[in-house]
């Protein structure tokens, strides 16, 4: 288990004050400038060494997106930083945390990777429901300002940076960072097609990079300790401490930081005190978020929670937001849910996604009541994989995946609710 | 679900519509964040803020009539129709009328599984309608999506606060609460420090108070 003295997020649960000077008191902006004083180079090299990957669900290596940045700007465009902070991904709730009670993390890593970036500024895309949450880091904002940490010469250094709280208005879609930077633009938020990425092009047209909330909060932290230090948690290609999100049927769900590749078993047992009504009550979890396939316990229970742990059962991390159904739960209700959803969050740019997440979530309604042909299964995954892959962006795949998960480990599930459904009518006719 | 439909009541609500004194402040001042000639990134807040101002002026019902938001469009300088597109993608603005406290109740799998639906019966038990307005103004029941606080499920969001952690008996609360006139306490509705595991972190501890 993670010890407290190597946890990132220390003020997590609110405990302590989320003002600037307790967060000071805490660490936050000690020595910001002589961590700018290394260099943006150097910046990049130790978070490309810490092996740190994105945090908003594909787990892009961090460093290595920074550094697809021009150096210098050649036609006097500038290059931004955009924060993604819509946490919309249902099951996921730790951004919110760490903007309501250790804001500064997030406002110091914001200077340092847009340095390290050479952006002129940070826009921090904080999702619309987030009110309370925007008003906090609007006031961690200001208060940086006022302690000279941000503007002109930031922090003493001789850079300029500027970060601004945009909020958005309810658009699961809007976490997609090209449909993000539409909406930062004032526009509908549909995804844009790429290329061109946005390093090349993003934010007005100029050279941007979008970062997950958690991917940016914790690059202070990584640079006072090192590189080393961070990638001594968890498994090689999956290092670092990460905050999971552990909801549902579990007897005390919470949001904790614990190291990367610790086993299922584990983390529900150490902070949620185990499942609700006992280990052999699990039915299903799913590991990363609503996209992400559900699986059975069987599969999970020993499984280590990281991105390649969770890649080698065909599902994955995504956001480490952990969705725990015990054996009370339908699990096809439970997925026709999320069906719901993503017909509900379908931006209606790409025709595949447009119509198949309404028509998949209509077929799962059905298999919900069992009122479908055993075919039907089998139509039903033909039809997600004509929907993944075939769109702009990663919504129509990842309203597909759930579905997928549900077809390759509850089949069995699906197929006794036809019988049964089936045999209720020929009792009714005869 | 989001209406889509711009304003199906009287059209002449809103006309004359500008912005207050300190609105016009502030107005200016999200303007500045952006970048000179990229004024339409302001869109979204300038129509948050509008939205506001107009239930403040309106006795509580927050929402965007056109003429407002046609100000607001004349006021960023871009056609109504692209403001309107803004206007109708965005579930948070209201493009027709609701109640002074607008719950909007999360049903996605993960409150769902810890209970929406005993949610939805509280509701439900007060005189909630889904999509609907209670009579005397004061409600409106709205199923929303993923609020992003999931391990405190069940969840409603009322204006601008979230309520966590519920039961059927906690959501009456709070109901009969606003209905008296009374704030409620937000956040969890159990005796739980924010997102720590009920009953005292696991973590942390030097950093309780």
């Amino acid at each position: 288990m993670l010890e407290d003295k190597d946890r990132i997020f220390t003020n997590l649960y609110g405990y302590q004050g989320w003002d600037i000077d307790s967060a000071m008191k805490r660490g936050d902006w000690d020595g910001t400038r002589e961590l700018l004083a290394r260099g943006p180079d150097a910046i990049i090299q130790e978070i490309k060494d810490s092996g740190l990957r994105g945090r908003g669900g594909a787990g892009f290596p961090t460093g290595m997106k920074w550094s697809f940045m021009p150096k210098e700007s050649k036609d006097g465009r500038p290059s931004y930083l955009v924060i993604n902070a819509d946490e919309s991904e249902p099951g996921t709730c730790k951004d919110r945390e760490i903007i309501r009670h250790d804001p500064q993390k997030l406002v110091e890593g914001a200077l340092i990777a847009g340095f390290a970036m050479r952006a002129k500024a940070a826009y921090i895309y904080i999702r619309g429901e987030f009110v309370r949450e925007a008003e906090r880091l609007n006031a961690a904002v200001a208060q940086a300002y006022a302690k000279g940490f941000l503007g002109k010469n930031a922090c003493g250094s001789g850079y300029d940076f500027d970060v601004y709280v945009h909020r958005g208005a309810g658009a699961y879609i809007c976490g997609e960072e090209t449909a993000l930077i539409e909406s930062l633009e004032g526009k509908k938020g549909q995804p844009r097609l790429k290329p061109p990425f946005p390093a090349g092009a993003g934010l007005y047209g100029c050279p941007t990079t979008v970062n997950n909330v958690e991917s940016i909060a914790v690059t202070p932290t990584i640079l006072r300790r090192g590189a080393s230090w961070f990638s001594s948690f968890g498994r090689p290609n999956n290092a670092g401490t990460k905050l999971f999100c552990i909801s549902g049927h579990v007897n005390k769900p919470c949001t904790v930081e614990e190291s990367m590749s610790i086993s299922f078993r584990e983390l529900i047992e150490k902070h949620c005190g185990g499942i609700r009504g006992g280990w052999d009550n699990l039915l299903a979890v799913i590991p990363g978020g609503s996209s992400v396939p559900a699986l059975r316990a069987e599969q999970i229970i020993d499984a280590p929670m990281d991105f390649d742990g969770l890649r080698e059962l065909r599902s994955g991390l995504g956001t480490a937001a952990v969705i725990v159904m015990d054996k009370s739960t339908d699990i096809v209700k439970a997925i026709a849910r999320l069906s719901y959803f993503y017909k509900h969050e379908s931006c209606g740019q790409c025709t595949p996604c447009r119509e198949g997440t309404g028509w998949m979530w209509r077929m799962m309604e059905r298999m919900v009541k069992g009122d479908a042909e055993l075919e039907d299964i089998d139509m039903l995954q033909q039809v997600t994989t004509q929907v993944e892959g075939h769109t702009i962006c990663a919504l129509g795949d990842a309203a597909a995946w759930p579905i997928q998960g549900l077809i390759r480990n509850f089949r069995p599930v699906l197929e006794e609710r036809i019988a049964s459904a089936k045999a209720a009518k020929r009792i009714a006719a005869e | 679900m989001a209406d889509h439909a711009p304003q199906k009541v009287d059209p002449s609500i809103g006309r004359g519509f500008q912005w207050t004194a300190e609105n016009a402040e502030l107005a200016k001042a999200i303007v500045a964040k952006y970048p000179e000639g990229r004024q339409q990134s302001a869109a979204m807040p300038l129509l948050d803020l509008a939205q506001r101002q107009f239930g403040d002026q309106n006795g509580g019902h927050a929402w965007l009539p056109v003429p407002v938001i046609e100000y607001v469009a004349d006021y960023l300088g871009m056609p109504y129709i692209r403001l309107y597109e803004v206007a109708s993608f965005y579930t948070m603005y209201n493009l027709n009328p609701v109640g002074v406290h607008h719950v909007q109740l999360c049903g996605t799998t993960p409150c769902w599984l810890k209970g929406a639906d005993e949610v939805m019966r509280a509701c439900k038990d007060m005189g909630l309608e889904k999509g609907k307005t209670t009579e005397d103004g004061l409600f409106t029941l709205t199923e929303v999506e993923c609020l992003g606080a999931c391990v405190n499920a069940p969840m409603v969001q009322i204006n601008d606060d979230f309520y966590e952690d519920l039961t059927y008996d906690t959501t009456k609360a709070v109901l009969e609460a606003l209905k008296k006139g009374e704030q409620p306490k937000p956040g969890p509705q159990v005796d739980r420090q924010f997102a720590a595991p009920q009953g005292g972190p696991t973590t942390l501890t030097d950093m309780v108070k």
